[in-house]
């Protein structure tokens, strides 16, 4: 081996034992896409077909890693259940919705936790039994945001307290609300090294909402929904007096509440 | 050639970044008391996660740091640069908050007799937040993440306890949920520099990833504080006490304000936070970046507190 070569080799390994190779040389691999296992998985890999029968209505980038906002619309009053499913998240399947036969839900806004640039997807089934999609794309946000709980004193501290709105609905016929539950709904954490303590996952699993005794919509959801599950939505009036939910956790929990539906405006 | 090419290029990045090693700036901006100033910007490969203030205060037998920067690499050229200001052993490395570009540097220090110092609910930030740090950072950084660990703090700060370096004493604060849930500030009593963490933010816009009403009332509490300059945990260095509070407070006081009235007139969170602090824009450097995110977590919050 000639000195030069020699001596240029002892660089290249000083260099690569410094670190400094590593990213010149290495690429880091597109992701595997995940929604062919998703679709075998949650639908049983039934056919869809690519619409907007519910319209899925997603910013471009994530602001905040823990609460995104995203809503699902309904362009048909056949549509019997929706459901949203982050690609890329530890736990795909945010929140599935069945929707009141006579409901008439029009929109259902929620928050969720996206972990990294991700597509999202809607799928809903209509009463005549076929499935339908819509996909966006969300790039993940930057900076040190990350999809944990904020203030986990705070959210443990107020646990199963409610919240109720009314809106003006710009829907005619329909009535525009929302319900907001405190709940950390955290994914869990292995708390030290030292000790191995585990937390387990502790998170809202089930929301039914209904006006009077008719459902309005029932979701089943999990960790990648934001802490405090907020729902906004429309729905067509029954008439009854009052609007009542009961959420359940994963640790047993049942919260219940009951609220008087204003005058229609 | 390939072969030549990719030498030139290994050369070409190694050269850069002994530039910027050899620009690794650390001022004594009071007796004894040590500051390195961050880029104003994201972390990145170039910038190697530089983009925090960070700090030193040495007694008469001790050193204590005040955060470790966003990568291993830059960590090592902090103790470089501290071991031309004192041969006195590093004992305490004082994390202000769970935020990559505060501890990823964390693991260059690890070694007998150091502890690592922070609030209450650091372990627990770290523990939830960590291995996604850890991923999603790759990217940014690229291999300028190498070596970057989870260090975990050996010593909890309940709500104050008082470090002694020989001499000095330093005294370490412990926060309710403001710029995030695990803020510490460190008080050097000998010289009045207050170590604010990211309870400050100077230039940069302010971030909010603990609690937005949080951070206006620990504000001003701060600001009662009797010291006479701050390092902040973004901007410039070293600014005067308490007057550097004003303009942080002024955009965290609009934010709210605007959040308020948006959530009273029943508008949603994603428009509310495309409008929300809008007023604020040109004060700020990375306004952009980080605005909405503060006003969804803002709204989100608020949404509570507004009949």
């Amino acid at each position: 081996m000639s000195k030069t070569v020699s001596k240029r080799l002892t660089t290249v390994a000083m260099l690569a034992s410094l670190g400094f190779l590593h990213g010149v040389a290495a690429q880091t691999p597109a992701p595997p896409d995940p929604w062919p296992d998703l679709v075998r998985d949650l639908f049983q890999s039934r056919a869809m077909t690519s619409d907007e029968i519910v319209a899925l209505e997603a910013p471009v980038r994530a602001e905040d890693a823990a609460i995104v906002p995203m809503t699902l619309h309904l362009k048909s009053r056949d549509v019997g259940s929706a459901t949203l499913v982050i690609d890329q998240n530890p736990m795909p399947m945010a929140a599935s919705f069945k929707f009141g036969e006579k409901a008439g839900v029009g929109y259902v806004a929620i928050r969720v936790r996206v972990n990294s640039y991700t597509n999202v997807h809607a799928v809903s089934e209509t009463r005549d039994g076929a499935l339908h999609s819509q996909v966006k794309f969300v790039k993940a946000a930057g900076g040190c945001s990350a999809p944990a709980v904020k203030n986990l004193d705070e959210a443990a501290a107020h646990i199963g307290q409610m919240k109720y709105r009314e809106f003006r609905s710009e829907e005619p016929g329909r009535r525009e609300a929302q319900i907001m539950i405190r709940h950390p709904n955290s994914s869990g954490m292995q708390m030290d090294q030292l000790t191995h303590l585990y937390i387990p996952a502790h998170y809202v699993d089930r929301v039914d909402v209904r006006q009077g005794d008719d459902l309005i919509f029932s979701m089943e959801g999990g960790i990648s929904l934001s802490e405090d599950p907020n729902f906004r939505f429309s729905y067509s009036p029954n008439g009854a007096k009052t609007i009542s939910v009961e959420a359940h956790d994963t640790k047993g929990n049942v919260f219940k509440q009951e609220w008087p539906i204003g005058e229609a405006s | 050639m390939l072969r030549c090419v990719i030498l030139a290029l290994v050369f070409a990045v190694s050269c850069m970044r002994l530039a910027v090693a050899g620009t690794f700036s650390l001022e004594e901006i009071a007796p004894g008391v040590f500051a390195h100033q961050g880029q104003t910007a994201l972390m990145n490969q170039q910038n190697l996660g530089d983009i925090a203030n960070i700090g030193a205060i040495v007694g008469e037998n001790a050193v204590a740091i005040i955060d470790t920067g966003g990568s291993v690499i830059e960590a090592r050229m902090f103790i470089a640069a501290m071991q031309q200001k004192t041969s006195l052993p590093i004992r305490y490395v004082i994390n202000t908050h769970a935020h990559p570009d505060h501890v990823f540097g964390n693991a260059a220090f690890v070694g007998p007799g150091v502890d690592f110092v922070g609030h209450k609910n650091l372990a627990r930030a770290l523990a939830s937040r960590g291995a996604y740090y850890l991923e999603g950072f790759r990217a940014a950084l690229g291999d300028a993440i190498e070596g970057v660990k989870i260090i975990e703090p050996t010593v909890v700060v309940d709500d104050r306890l008082t470090l002694d370096l020989g001499g000095r004493k330093i005294q370490l604060r412990a926060w309710r949920a403001a710029h995030s849930d695990c803020d510490l500030t460190i008080l050097d009593e000998k010289t009045g520099t207050l170590f604010s963490g990211d309870l400050l933010f100077l230039q940069h816009v302010p971030i909010v990833d603990g609690s937005l009403l949080g951070f206006l009332e620990v504000a001003d509490e701060l600001a009662k504080i009797p010291a006479s300059r701050v390092v902040p945990g973004h901007g410039p260095m070293v600014a005067q006490w308490p007057g550097a509070l004003e303009g942080e407070r002024a955009y965290l006081s609009r934010l709210t304000g605007d959040l308020r009235s948006a959530i009273k007139k029943g508008d949603n969170v994603a428009d509310a936070a495309r409008a929300a602090g809008q007023s604020e824009r040109d004060a700020w450097s990375l306004f952009d970046d980080y605005n909405a995110r503060n006003a969804t977590a803002g709204f989100a919050e608020l949404e509570w507190d507004t009949p």
